[in-house]
């Protein structure tokens, strides 16, 4: 039956992946490890987008703001009351954050629920504006967090940010939360009430009248957007182990929205494939950035080559393929294997 | 506060919110005639200041000819980035634009900082804007006592423009039903070309007139007043000129009078607009002067 | 069923509708026609809750559901087709309908993410039921089709059971028979008929296709400029002296 070997070859292929992330993991020097690392968490922030942009159809820039109150929040929870000290030598931390300190596992659901929380707050006013005012006011939202953070030195340690804190984003975790992350979105897409996301996105006075609370399928969008974005960004803190205000910027959000329109906005494969190639093609292009000593010609580094390249790469695919990679289309096997047949029949055509 | 303090900071409020609204109408312009919000418009203004700095200092032109140069390049330029990155996506879905309106202002301050290198450069001084003038208690910068004149000037020029004029009227029947101005035998193309040219100019000479009172040129200096300015545009009500003019004064008033009243809000100054923009948002969205427009369903 | 009191709706200064007062008997086929721009869709955007009337208020059956959000006059009982056909164009045909089954489905995100066995009988229900619609217009053959790859005719139809599918008690038609031949128009005559009888429904129409009207209201009213001109019978409306003069030159 079709679908019995599909569900075999999905199973197959998932052993597959997790036996190379763990072969990679033990074999490869840890930069590279790092960068395939990066690669999980930002599936998990591509994911979180593309719920929100390509499935809801809502144009947020705040993106960045909810990672760090993930971010945030989860450092502040895990780190002990003596790195806690240490860090905060200008003015001390709020008393009782001081001594509070959770478990990772704990800290993690913490972050995304606060990220979820302020998703909440900002959502029900911001949700009634139109789409282009939603860009606006999203990104104003995410602006004043980041000030609040800068300005609040004795609960964010301000402009100084938060150093040492405990690397607890190794290989397992990333992908598993990854893994998490596809599961739960190709079981919501493929629900009734992703039916009525879709429905929102393509013509929400349509779906109104069909019976469909608007404003709750867009703020539940909204809050579990915030949610993963809280998470990952909170994986990013304990990735990388220093946080500070100047890392959430619109900088932030746009790396993101170009993975996500690079690999389709509204599909999911679209998105974990456009993570991993744009996170490594980051690291790749890192070079020119660097002073180049090609042949004969020698140049001091062109910081922000890169960007430029990623814009360009942005706009191109804007301009001419709208749809990214993968369009809305998800991956399946038949397409997949459709390819490689169709590339061994001689003559007459590909697939009925 | 003393009053000669509160008169030196209420100068200091008018000049720069003189400023906000000269680079706010550009916004509304655009935005009035495309319903595009033109992300890079705070980067078109980044250009004005820098092609103006290339011709005073690498062309070694006199200043009043290196700024006439600088409006005209940014005025093309801003024309050219309509027509790559605008005109192609204009029948299709709105996030698209938006897409590439953000791609092109992170392109463009790329390769500002690529082409003009991240650190800061400063402007040559130019003694008639750089004078320090002395009106009773206050002491100002000469170019704030320009900046308001001219900023009246245009808005005076544009609303000749606009209302008076057969371009003025192109461009106020395509922004309310391009489709129509189309059937009309309007060329909608070079109408929209038009206004993004005003618009950009705009945008130039407020780079410039920005780098006469603040003179240290970096390739991210239009982010933060791009925004602003956008915000600006908001509150007077997009689409509408004399909007963003008030809208312009309003948050560069507020900016500088809450921080001289409440000092201990310093830190906190650049969230103002952002604050004002949401409640204006939520309370009237249509912004001071503008007008409500229902969707038909 | 329902009835609506004195309900004017403007818009800055422009009066769309003013003083309309409808009353529709269960079962009835109630027609509503008049000029292009006659404020008929207005009407029908008081009722369905996309606008808030200025004045005035509308009563579906003895409730007051003045000024209620769409989604929640349709969860009480009254579904509407758009005058510019309105399917979700990344959908396929069936999936357009099963959206608006989702409303009386009631599960919540929870539920409907995790796939819980309640859930995934509802869902095998919901689909029973819009296989069973897309069969009664024929449509079943296109189920996984894109909804907007259907001819015209087709996509009309599909509209009309998509809103069936929220399981209505008052159905309002946004000229259903619009860009059809008169082929077509006797067809969907014979449809209204049908489905008003099948589905226990009372319809309020809005039509231009006098044709249409005339054979399938019991009653109609006419509007122009927003004001109610006549309202009484098709033979009634026909012979109208004022409702000829607003149409000069109509069919």
């Amino acid at each position: 039956m079709k679908i019995k070997r599909n569900t075999l070859l999905s199973l197959a292929g998932i052993a597959l992946l997790a036996g190379a992330i763990a072969v990679a993991d033990a074999t490869l020097g840890r930069f590279s490890v790092r960068i395939l690392n990066l690669s999980a968490i930002y599936i998990v922030l591509a994911l979180s987008l593309n719920l929100l942009n390509g499935f809801t159809g809502l144009f947020s820039l705040g993106h960045a703001g909810f990672m760090a109150v993930g971010a945030y929040v989860s450092a502040l929870l895990t780190m002990s009351p003596a790195q806690k000290d240490m860090n905060f030598f200008l003015e001390p931390i709020v008393p009782f954050l001081r001594d509070l300190q959770l478990p990772f596992p704990l800290a993690l659901l913490a972050a995304g629920a606060c990220a979820g929380l302020v998703a909440v707050v900002i959502g029900v006013p911001a949700l009634r504006l139109r789409d282009d005012y939603l860009a606006i006011a999203t990104l104003g939202f995410a602006e004043i967090i980041r000030v609040l953070i800068t300005n609040a030195q004795s609960l964010t340690n301000g402009a100084q940010g938060l150093k040492a804190i405990t690397k607890y984003s190794t290989t397992w975790v990333v992908w598993s939360v990854a893994a998490l992350s596809v599961a739960f979105m190709l079981a919501l897409v493929r629900s009734s009430y992703g039916r009525t996301m879709k429905a929102v996105r393509d013509d929400e006075v349509a779906a109104e009248a069909m019976g469909v609370n608007v404003f709750k399928v867009k703020s539940t969008s909204f809050v579990i957007s915030s949610f993963m974005a809280g998470v990952g960004g909170a994986l990013l803190g304990h990735m990388i182990t220093t946080i500070d205000p100047k890392m959430f910027t619109l900088t932030l959000t746009f790396n993101i929205l170009l993975i996500v329109v690079l690999g389709g906005n509204g599909s999911i494969t679209g998105s974990v494939i456009g993570a991993i190639v744009v996170t490594v093609l980051m690291e790749a292009l890192r070079f020119l950035d660097m002073p180049m000593n090609f042949l004969f010609i020698k140049t001091d580094g062109l910081p922000g080559l890169r960007m430029v390249i990623f814009s360009i790469l942005l706009m191109i695919v804007v301009l001419y393929r709208q749809r990214g990679l993968m369009g809305n289309k998800e991956f399946n096997w038949d397409d997949f294997l459709g390819i490689f047949r169709r590339k061994g029949a001689s003559g007459a055509g590909g697939r009925s | 506060m003393e009053l000669s303090t509160f008169f030196q900071q209420l100068t200091n409020a008018l000049s720069l919110g003189s400023l906000y609204a000269l680079i706010a109408i550009g916004y509304t312009m655009v935005y009035g005639i495309l319903r595009l919000i033109n992300f890079a418009h705070g980067d078109v203004f980044m250009l004005g200041a820098y092609f103006a700095f290339y011709a005073a200092t690498s062309l070694a032109m006199p200043w009043w000819v290196a700024f006439i140069v600088a409006i005209g390049l940014t005025a093309m330029f801003g024309m050219g980035l309509e027509r790559v990155a605008y005109r192609p996506l204009r029948d299709s879905p709105k996030i698209s634009v938006m897409i590439s309106a953000i791609g092109a202002s992170f392109l463009i301050e790329n390769v500002g900082i690529v082409v003009f290198g991240g650190r800061p450069k400063s402007f040559p001084s130019i003694p008639l804007f750089d004078t320090v003038v002395h009106l009773g208690p206050v002491s100002v910068l000469s170019v704030s006592l320009f900046i308001p004149v001219i900023t009246a000037a245009i808005l005076v020029a544009l609303l000749w423009i606009v209302n008076g004029t057969k371009t003025g009227l192109a461009m106020r029947a395509v922004s309310t039903d391009l489709d129509a101005a189309r059937l009309m035998a309007i060329d909608v193309n070079r109408t929209i070309s038009m206004t993004f040219g005003i618009g950009s100019l705009l945008a130039g000479l407020g780079g410039i007139m920005w780098t006469m009172k603040y003179p240290q040129l970096n390739p991210l200096m239009g982010v933060m007043p791009g925004l602003k300015c956008f915000i600006a545009a908001v509150i007077g009500g997009i689409g509408n000129i004399p909007g963003a003019v008030l809208g312009g004064f309003l948050l560069g008033v507020l900016e500088i009078m809450i921080v001289a009243f409440l000092p201990e809000l310093t830190g906190y100054r650049d969230a103002f607009a952002f604050v004002l923009l949401i409640v204006v948002l939520l309370v009237k969205p249509s912004g001071l002067l503008g007008k409500h427009q229902a969707v038909k369903v | 069923m329902i009835s609506t009191k004195d309900v004017s709706m403007r818009f800055g200064g422009l009066t769309a509708v003013s003083d309309l007062n409808i009353e529709i008997q269960k079962n009835e086929i109630v027609g509503l026609i008049g000029p292009n721009g006659a404020g008929k869709t207005t009407a029908f955007n008081t009722i369905t809750g996309v606008y808030k009337p200025t004045e005035g208020r509308v009563i579906f059956k003895g409730r007051d559901i003045t000024g209620q959000k769409p989604h929640a006059i349709t969860r009480l009982g009254i579904a509407r087709t758009f005058q510019n056909i309105r399917l979700w164009k990344d959908m396929d045909v069936l999936e357009n309908v099963l959206v608006a089954c989702h409303l009386r489905m009631d599960v919540g995100v929870a539920a409907s993410t995790l796939h819980l066995p309640g859930y995934r009988a509802k869902e095998r229900r919901s689909r029973e039921f819009a296989m069973s619609l897309l069969e009664s217009v024929g449509l079943a053959d296109q189920a996984h089709e894109a909804a907007t790859s259907l001819p015209y005719g087709k996509q009309r139809r599909l509209e009309i059971v998509r809103a069936l599918a929220t399981e209505p008690a008052l159905l309002l038609l946004d000229e259903p028979a619009a860009g059809m031949n008169p082929q077509e128009s006797l067809e969907l005559m014979d449809f209204i008929g049908s489905i008003r009888d099948r589905y226990d429904l009372t319809i309020l129409l809005i039509e231009h296709h006098m044709q249409v009207v005339m054979g399938v209201c019991s009653r109609m009213y006419v509007l122009d400029y927003g004001v109610t001109i006549a309202h009484g019978t098709p033979d009634e409306i026909r012979r109208d002296p004022k409702v000829i003069e607003a149409y000069l030159g109509v069919d």
